[in-house]
């Protein structure tokens, strides 16, 4: 049972939360422009990586903010949490 | 070396001697410098792989490389379940091709792999799901494959000691009678035994920990016992898929998340079948051990943890014993978890890559045991002729971008 | 008062069991005498019952070995019928009035055991054997027998009448184990002030402190632990929970403990505790030795004997004779001297022993017998004697025995450390696995951190109770740490385990009957990684989970392969360190509370119309039939009323989500496949709802209620699904939007007044609104009083009627549904419920997303491909539309079916195959997804997903359906009022 802390209400259970996988994904600007084959990496391709991965996570059943978590994902460790809004966006638009 | 042959005479023979002569199951060679296939991975869709590139191709000159000790990952750690009651077609041919391989599997391995087809019962709790499963159930049929449609009464008969009066009263079900259990090290040591006999290099203790490729093809792979180049190279590396792919350059549409098991003390035989319940999120069966062996919902968050979260493993306790309350007194001795890499359709990747001679086996979600027979066939056939094979053309990479997904979970009726 | 029988193995006095309090109890339907106090085992032992049990594999007969949880043989049944416990270890049972206990193995009698046959024959069951056989002709056939075979207790046949809770709980401090080490840091860290939980498995703190004559500063240890848990028993900031075991750790030191009711309302309680740091005092495990025959009744672990005297004044033997590989069993001879119980040799595998130790063992009048040990021993249901033998092989005769006391060393408990990921160190001194690397907000004291002096222990969790309370901010003050004045025999130098040559069986783990043959016949086959080796032979994976074999299992192992034991390394601990009761774990998550119910505002309004309820996420009615009427009958009664004259429905559960702020048009038009910024305010439109990858995920109305404000209809199930999606793109990835999206789901009830006569109702209700189609027309909406009521009415039909829905807050559900049931009176309204909403629905071929979609269901699938292609900006999915795999045109599509013979009922699930009189198997052409008798025209119809379907109106497709098969005729989906002609109205 994972311990998060929203940065808006503090740390609770995991139960409170939901997961919305990895946080640097951005939508294409102009879907319309892009390949299939680009278009499914916006998609379906997500980071996986063995270790430190910044995540979405929903307080769901708090505030009902989404929020950035960097979590390692063999430990579980979490490193920190921060408001949506401190992380820009990375990639928009260049898939 | 020859390899001797497993039956009760063997044992009766051997037992004279104080079984003092019984031969290694597989050999434990050192690595060669070059082999015509390598395969990342010692599970059982390595091993299989293996297999079947040795004994249906003839190609013997193959390594399975594992880091750790062969049939360690998933296919150590997972419910046994084999089945191939599937909605679409290409779901329902490649698993109805691997349950086959399955009830020939003791025979052709020589090792009694304890298949056991004790039915796998879905039940349901609403009208509407009844609908859903008549739709599926149907379908199976249309498939070719064996499935029942049960009523309320006929699932009383079937588990007595289901509370059919649950908070969600349970309205009927569906079997698939051909599906079953089998003991997952059985099918791992069989397929290695055989493997190794037809002249593979089982290789443990042996991780990858780097690629060298040249003109878009992998050339070697470096390891802690050394460099062993090959022509081709296959990933069967459930749960650290996306890390052996970045090797070589690759990106796989994967996520891995932890998928929880958990076992009972044994008790005497009480439950013949497996029974599962989407409603009531649990699955449950009996092992030859006398262990409940139960399962149920994923933990939804990328990890390499091999372990699940206490709330989920509440909850799915909390289904078991709605549903079975007779089992509230046992007590679980066991849990533990997996690492499951899941596409977003939750269908398996099995064949070519855009890497020239790198094919890979991966997406099985949280069913690839029941798998290994036909994912090790039709890998060994890709392999050997560098073009998918039939049953694998719609698990392809490619049907990320074309859009022609395979989402079992979708067909279930309940839109997300 | 009469005396009673103390039993024969029990000394006149002494112990700590309460004499006065005599407990009569069962075992095997034999009654005996045992003592408040008294563990079933100790009971027993007492007693002079040696065998209680069978092993799993070879039937052999099985006595009590440890005190403990780790006790590997003496699995028994405890209670009767339904309240019936299999599995039950009787070391950690406490005696009560009544207890009824069982063997659970062995037929016909745990005495005599016609299972033995296997023992008798076991060269033909090596390890494995079941890998190598049962093949022919299939394992079907052997599957019962074996099957039949394996399992322990028997299962309950019927509901478990207790009662579980859990508890959640927080602490600075979670303390692993109530012994000296638990309690003297608890001591400390209580008095610094920090909140402490201490869990203690056994019924009462102390550990060794109760079982060994130790003094503290000149008193017994047991008073010392007595006086210490109720100075912390007065202290608010601890909280001591004794019959509790922590099961295991999770992750961020989430931890679980099981605590057992005495005499409470419930059985078992689970708590789920998240401390800011865990020390772990839980002590050490005494291991077994391996010698050939070593599983008889009679052998037993030298501390557990000790435990049985010094608690519970039983020495279950006449003849003793102890052998080791380290010092502390050397205490077992005098504390069993110091009771005039001859000890008639000490065997141990050493070559050297302290002088010390010789000296008194010498004054005792205990033989010695050095680099030695056990070479057979005898006695069919239970020991008779010992053969000893010099490991050179020197054979040194049979000593008579019928009690033979082992120690092998001891194991620290080190579970919990490991289910947290602290790292293990093979040490070879004490020849055990020791805590490494700890885990963040962790701590380890005493024998469970390999100490083995009792003063160390207490020194050192006074130090480290300190260091926790100072990093947790709680500067502790010196606290005084009693004085070992006298102790006991410690462990010292351990010497390896050296099994002996011998063709007799040796004994790795005694519960899974696994011997050192099997070892050796798993290196020599190959399984030689140590989980192979763990699966291979299955050591310790029986309900111990290796407890006091799988030490001497890794050493084995190390040894066969020529490879250190740290090498080797150990199998991985998993949770729980002790079986948890399922029960405990489902806690009251059953029956109601398994999901409470979500009634309709207008809950009890809908009882007394009779509504047939069904779980639709809400409780809802499904019609409401008339006293004899069946459902079907209701449902084309009431479907029959709307189309003649005039219904009500309660749609309070429909998705009610506010969308407002300046940016709201433009989010919505990317949300919705429609366009939303065209929308006139008071105007209703219906929209689809995608997902990124092109799937159909929702439907539904919505209301531009003001140019920056709307009301978004969702399906009932979808409304907090929906809601977290919108406010998902809005969070994550459109945050230059202003927009405020809320769920008001709960906030409003809803009824939709449908039919013909639906305006005269509105009107019969009283209503300030201007209902003339021209002011109000099909999919316009307007606020206003309705039966005097602030409401909101749109103009939206789901059955093809001319039809209101009438939105009011929640709290007036009732009065609206009553006035509106007064007002229809004179037009013969009648309420109708969700199955006669479906047949409406599907008479005129609405969709119903979930029903008649699924998850790859596409806007062109169901002929919402033109507006979608249409809208001009992008929206979410609109990308997904173009690929390869969407543009296909053999996709499936709504259609709608028409069996030939009108009478015969199609049935949602059935699959259908293009053509005329087609057989399965063939690849599937689509399904039915909604069918129905329709009233309104008195036939069978249906929709359907059918490959191509939209160019195949007035084709003839076979249903499928199990071995049904029939023919029908392929319309267009709609089966009434194609031209909209009633809704207009």
């Amino acid at each position: 049972m994972l311990l998060i802390k929203c940065p808006y209400c503090g740390v609770r259970d995991q139960t409170e939360f939901r997961c919305g996988g990895e946080a640097s994904r951005a939508r294409p600007d102009h879907p319309e422009h892009i390949s299939d084959p680009d278009w499914a990496q916006y998609l379906f391709y997500r980071e996986n990586p063995k270790g430190l991965l910044r995540e979405r996570w929903v307080h769901r059943y708090g505030c009902g903010q989404w929020f950035i978590v960097s979590r390692d994902t063999v430990t579980h460790d979490i490193l920190d949490s921060l408001p949506m809004g401190d992380l820009p966006p990375k990639g928009r638009d260049a898939p | 070396m020859v390899a001797t042959s497993y039956s009760a005479f063997s044992l009766l023979r051997h037992a004279l001697t104080g079984h003092r002569h019984w031969p290694r199951t597989w050999r434990d060679p050192e690595p060669k410098e070059h082999y015509d296939v390598v395969i990342i991975g010692g599970g059982g869709h390595g091993l299989a792989t293996a297999y079947y590139l040795a004994t249906r191709h003839g190609i013997r000159n193959v390594a399975v490389l594992e880091k750790s000790w062969l049939g360690g990952g998933n296919s150590g750690r997972n419910t046994q379940v084999s089945r191939s009651n599937y909605f679409y077609p290409e779901s329902g041919a490649f698993y109805e091709h691997s349950l086959r391989l399955f009830e020939g599997l003791a025979r052709e391995l020589d090792f009694n792999v304890m298949f056991s087809q004790r039915g796998i019962l879905s039940i349901c709790h609403s009208a509407h799901e009844m609908e859903i499963y008549r739709r599926w159930a149907n379908a199976i049929r249309m498939n070719g494959i064996d499935s029942r449609l049960l009523s309320r009464d006929e699932v009383r008969q079937r588990v007595p000691q289901l509370n059919l009066d649950c908070r969600f009263p349970v309205t009927g079900g569906f079997i698939q009678e051909r599906g079953g259990i089998s003991r997952h090290d059985a099918v791992a040591w069989g397929y290695a035994r055989k493997a190794s006999a037809a002249g593979v290099d089982i290789l443990q203790r042996c991780e990858v920990q780097g690629m060298e490729s040249s003109d878009s093809r992998v050339t070697a792979v470096r390891t802690n016992r050394g460099r062993i180049s090959a022509d081709r190279f296959a990933l069967c590396v459930a749960g650290h898929s996306s890390q052996l792919a970045a090797m070589a350059g690759l990106q796989l549409p994967i996520v891995t998340i932890p998928l929880q098991a958990l076992v009972t003390e044994p008790v005497r035989p009480v439950f013949d079948t497996v029974m599962m319940s989407a409603r009531i999120h649990v699955y449950v069966s009996q092992s030859d051990r006398g262990e409940i062996v139960i399962g149920g919902g994923a933990d939804l968050y990328n990890s390499y943890a091999q372990r699940g979260s206490l709330n989920t493993q509440l909850d799915t306790l909390a289904a078991l014993v709605e549903l079975l309350p007779m089992f509230s007194r046992l007590r679980m001795m066991r849990h533990w978890a997996g690492a499951c890499d899941m596409a977003y359709d939750v269908s398996p990747i099995v064949g070519k890559t855009p890497v020239e001679n790198l094919y890979v086996s991966t997406g099985w979600g949280t069913g690839g045991y029941k798998a290994i027979p036909a994912g090790g066939d039709t890998l060994a056939w890709t392999i050997v002729h560098d073009r998918p094979h039939e049953l694998l053309r719609p698990f392809q990479l490619d049907r990320f971008s074309s859009g022609r997904l395979i989402d079992e979970g979708a067909a279930s009726g309940v839109a997300h | 008062m009469i005396r009673p029988p103390l039993g024969p193995f029990r000394l006149a006095s002494g112990g700590r069991i309460d004499r006065q309090e005599p407990l009569t109890f069962t075992f095997d339907g034999v009654p005996y005498v045992g003592f408040r106090g008294d563990t079933l085992a100790s009971a027993l032992l007492a007693n002079g019952v040696r065998a209680v049990a069978r092993s799993f594999k070879y039937h052999r007969p099985r006595g009590i070995f440890s005190a403990g949880e780790e006790e590997p043989c003496a699995l028994v049944e405890i209670g009767e019928g339904h309240a019936r416990v299999p599995n039950c270890r009787a070391t950690v049972v406490p005696l009560e009035e009544g207890l009824v206990a069982a063997s659970q193995s062995g037929w016909p009698s745990v005495n005599f055991d016609l299972g033995r046959m296997v023992d008798f024959t076991h060269p033909l069951w090596p390890a494995g054997f079941y890998n190598k056989t049962f093949k022919w002709p299939n394992w079907k056939t052997w599957e019962g027998l074996v099957r039949r075979a394996a399992g322990l207790g028997r299962p309950l046949e019927g509901p478990d009448p207790d009662r579980y809770e859990q508890v959640n709980a927080h602490c600075d401090l979670l303390i692993c184990g109530g012994g000296p080490a638990g309690l003297m840091a608890a001591q400390v860290a209580a008095s610094a002030g920090l909140r402490v939980i201490l869990a203690e498995q056994s019924p009462d703190c102390g550990g060794v402190l109760n079982s060994e004559n130790i003094e503290l500063d000149d008193q017994h240890g047991s008073d010392w632990a007595t006086r210490t848990v109720s100075r912390l028993r007065e202290q608010p900031n601890v909280l001591l929970l004794e019959h509790t075991v922590v099961t295991g750790v999770y992750d961020h030191n989430v931890t679980t403990l099981l605590q057992t009711g005495q005499g409470s309302t419930w059985r078992e309680c689970l708590w789920t505790v998240r401390p800011r740091h865990v020390l772990l005092a839980s002590g050490a495990i005494e291991q077994g030795l391996i010698f050939p025959n070593n599983d008889r009744p009679g052998i037993m672990l030298a501390g557990a004997l000790r435990h049985y005297v010094n608690r519970h004044a039983v020495v279950p033997g006449t003849a003793v004779v102890v052998a080791t590989n380290n010092d502390s069993a050397y205490q077992t001879v005098f504390d069993l001297l110091h009771l005039q119980v001859p000890v008639s040799a000490v065997v141990d595998s050493r070559e050297s022993i302290s002088p010390a130790l010789q000296k008194r063992l010498q004054m005792a009048g205990a033989e010695l017998i050095q680099g030695a040990c056990i070479s057979d021993t005898r006695g069919f249901g239970g020991l008779r004697s010992v053969r000893i033998a010099r490991h050179e092989g020197t054979d040194l005769g049979h000593r008579a025995c019928d009690l033979l006391a082992v120690s092998g060393g001891w194991a620290p408990r080190v579970h919990l450390l490991a289910h947290a990921r602290g790292t293990l160190r093979f040490d070879e001194p004490s020849q055990s696995f020791v805590p490494d690397r700890l885990p963040a907000a962790w701590s380890v004291t005493g024998a469970a951190s390999g100490m083995q002096h009792l003063q160390q222990t207490l020194d050192d969790a006074a130090l480290a109770a300190r260091r926790i309370s100072e990093q947790l901010g709680h500067p502790a003050d010196d606290l005084a740490v009693p004085q070992v004045t006298r102790g006991m025999v410690e462990p010292a130098e351990v010497g390896a385990q050296r099994p002996t040559a011998s063709r007799k069986r040796q004994w790795i783990d005694l519960a899974h009957d696994v011997t050192l043959g099997d070892a050796e016949l798993a290196v020599r086959e190959g399984f030689v990684s140590v989980e192979h080796f763990k699966r291979y032979t299955t050591t310790g994976m029986s309900v111990d989970q290796g407890k006091t074999g799988n030490l001497n299992a890794f050493i084995v192992l190390g040894a066969l392969t020529g490879r250190a034991t740290g090498e080797v390394g150990t199998t991985t601990f998993r949770p729980p360190y002790v079986p948890v009761t399922l029960g405990a774990m489902a806690g009251i998550r059953s029956g109601e509370f398994y999901a409470p119910r979500r009634l309709l505002p207008a809950h009890l309004m809908h009882q007394k119309l009779q509504g047939q309820f069904e779980d639709y996420g809400w409780q809802r009615p499904d019609a409401y039939p008339r006293p004899g009427e069946s459902l079907h009958d209701a449902v084309q009664r009431e479907v029959l009323a709307v189309r003649s004259t005039v219904g009500v429905f309660d749609n309070s559960p429909i998705g009610k989500l506010e969308v407002r702020g300046p940016d709201a048009a433009r989010f919505l038009d990317r949300v919705y496949i429609n366009n939303v910024s065209g929308l006139p305010v008071g105007r209703v439109r219906y929209g689809l709802m995608l997902n990124e990858n092109g799937v159909i995920i929702d439907d539904g109305v919505f209301i531009r209620l003001a140019q920056d404000r709307f009301l978004l209809n969702t399906t009932s199930g979808g409304a907090g699904r929906i809601a977290g999606m919108l406010e998902e793109w809005l969070q994550c990835e459109w945050r230059d939007l202003r927009v405020l999206v809320d769920d008001l789901t709960t906030q409003w009830a809803c009824f939709t007044v449908a039919g013909p006569r639906a305006r005269d109702v509105l009107t019969a209700l009283g209503t300030d609104i201007d209902l003339a189609p021209a002011a109000l027309p099909h999919m316009a909406a307007a606020c206003g009083l309705v039966a005097a009521l602030q409401s909101r009415v749109a103009r939206v039909s789901f059955s093809g009627e001319l039809s209101y829905e009438i939105s009011v807050p929640a709290r007036c559900a009732s009065a609206l549904l009553e006035a509106i049931l007064a007002a229809g009176q004179p037009f013969g309204i009648e309420p109708y419920g969700i199955e006669s909403l479906m047949v409406l629905r599907a008479e005129k071929g609405y969709l119903h997303v979930g029903t008649d979609t699924d998850g790859s269901t596409t806007p062109d699938d169901v002929g919402w491909g033109e507006v979608a292609r249409r809208k001009a900006g992008d929206f979410i999915g609109k990308r997904s539309l173009e690929r390869p795999a969407n543009r296909a045109t053999d996709r499936k599509q709504f259609v709608g079916l028409e069996p030939i013979d009108p009478g015969r009922a199609l049935r949602p699930g059935s699959h259908l195959l293009i053509g005329a009189d087609r057989q399965p198997p063939a690849v599937t052409d689509g399904w039915v997804t909604s069918a129905c008798h329709s009233p309104t025209l008195d036939r069978a119809i249906g929709l359907a997903m059918l490959r191509g379907g939209r160019s195949r109106i007035g084709e003839i497709v076979t249903v499928c359906d199990e071995e049904q098969r029939f023919n029908v005729k392929v319309v267009a989906p709609v089966f009434y009022d194609p031209a909209n002609a009633r809704l207009n109205t």
